[in-house]
């Protein structure tokens, strides 16, 4: 069974990995090309966090009777990771905004289009 | 029973994925990032991260999504269909995926207590801290303390986001928002919103100040600050909102986030120590860190509630119809 699932966890973060790949590269509309580097950042996350788990561990906070728990700078790494994405997702947004605003459009093939017209 | 709960999890994230990859409609890709941001947090608690899925229940699947949302309102919502064929987009995911998956086969099984992450630096944190630090969550302890100084450049990237989402989008302030008679229909969100406000602060606070006995600390704290104003600025309006925080409040608090952590710094160097090793700023060493884990988080907490609210009064300022 463990021999098995040993490294099922990884597997589905590639595919999570390259789903968020795909969705930047083939997607020509910036919000979904955002959502894409979302999936992929999250993906990333869960990589950290199931390298950080202990089996029969517990979560680290000490407590008197137990032993064995996960490691914790793994999840240190991937806490303060998740705030910087939302930052960098909400400045990738307002790019977005502002090109709207600026191009009337948010389909990368249109924004070509218009910078080669100039 | 463990294995079952994260075999199940990871099939739903691979599900939504792929639903959010195909649907066209923006709006609704906006909420299945929320389910997916929900479905990975449940996926950290059952890994043992709960500080982890904390941090993202507050930010994937709340901010985020107000985020997303606000984007969408502001530009289109429908998708238009990909002119390229996605070919040449699958033959290099489809090679960069297998040559990941190669790699992982080398990897050590989940879960194995004696692969390489766990042998390094990590069996010291959690050997030293209740002597060392003398707080029982060892995240809070290596978040604040063995390596505060990261943590000092993470709140300085939060900070520079803010200050790029503000020179992108500038800010309007809005007036006071007149009750016009179309706002009727939201008696229920109001009178709802009314009841969780002071709770929604109140539980920020906890996770603030408890941060360092159970999962919380400064960033779920400044996000879930933020996340009440934000649902007062969806019930009563922005300008509403606005008066009861205004924008210049933001701009001062975004700063004084990052000045009080630096500062406990540099007091600590002043102290004779070095910088944020804060076991000089008391007589006794562990109350110092305690004093040093507790004005750090409160910089942290209210640099990111800062931002948050000042990224979400930029996307609904832009909005021209108003109550957003």
């Amino acid at each position: 069974m463990s021999e098995l699932l040993g490294h099922y966890n990884y597997w589905i973060v590639i595919v999570l990995m390259m789903t968020g790949f795909y969705t930047v590269i083939a997607r020509p509309n910036l919000i979904k090309k955002i959502i894409g580097l979302f999936i992929f950042q999250t993906s990333v996350f869960i990589l950290f966090i199931s390298m950080a788990k202990i089996e029969g561990g517990t979560a680290p906070i000490i407590e008197a009777g137990i032993s064995v728990y996960s490691n914790p700078l793994p999840h240190v790494l991937i806490l303060t990771a998740i705030v910087v994405s939302l930052a960098t997702t909400a400045l990738g947004l307002a790019l977005v905004v502002r090109i709207r605003q600026a191009y009337g459009t948010i389909d990368e093939d249109d924004i070509q289009v218009q910078d080669e017209e100039d | 029973m463990e294995y079952l709960i994260d075999i199940v999890l990871l099939g739903l994230l691979m599900i939504t994925g792929f639903a959010i990859v195909r649907m066209r409609s923006l709006l609704a890709v906006a909420m299945l990032t929320s389910i997916y941001s929900l479905l990975s947090a449940s996926l950290f608690v059952v890994l043992d991260a709960v500080d982890v899925a904390l941090t993202e229940a507050a930010i994937g699947a709340g901010i985020s999504t107000i985020l997303l949302l606000a984007a969408v309102a502001l530009t289109t919502d429908e998708e238009q269909a990909p002119r390229h064929t996605p070919l040449l987009p699958l033959i290099v995911v489809i090679t960069t995926g297998a040559a990941l998956i190669y790699g992982t086969v080398d990897m050590p099984h989940y879960g194995d207590p004696a692969s390489p992450v766990h042998r390094h630096v990590a069996a010291t944190y959690l050997h030293d801290t209740p002597g060392e630090i003398g707080v029982p969550n060892v995240v809070t302890s290596v978040l604040a303390s063995y390596r505060g100084y990261d943590t000092l450049g993470e709140v300085t990237v939060i900070f520079t986001a803010g200050a790029g989402v503000l020179a992108l989008l500038g800010y309007r302030t809005r007036r006071r928002n007149s009750r016009g008679p179309g706002n009727r229909k939201l008696v229920v969100l109001r009178v709802i919103a009314k009841l969780f406000f002071p709770l929604i602060l109140l539980f920020a606070l906890y996770i603030q100040f408890h941060g360092d006995y159970g999962p919380g600390g400064g960033f779920q704290a400044g996000v879930i600050f933020a996340t009440g104003f934000i649902l007062y600025a969806l019930a009563f309006g922005l300008g509403n909102a606005q008066r009861v925080i205004p924008h210049r409040m933001l701009h001062i608090m975004m700063a004084v986030g990052v000045l009080i952590y630096a500062s406990v710094g540099i007091e600590s160097m002043l102290l004779g120590g070095k910088f944020l090793e804060y076991r000089v700023l008391a007589e006794d060493p562990v109350t110092g860190q305690h004093l040093g884990i507790m004005l750090i988080e409160l910089g942290v907490g209210i640099t990111v509630a800062a931002v948050m609210l000042i990224i979400y009064y930029g996307f609904v300022s832009q909005q021209r119809s108003g109550d957003m």
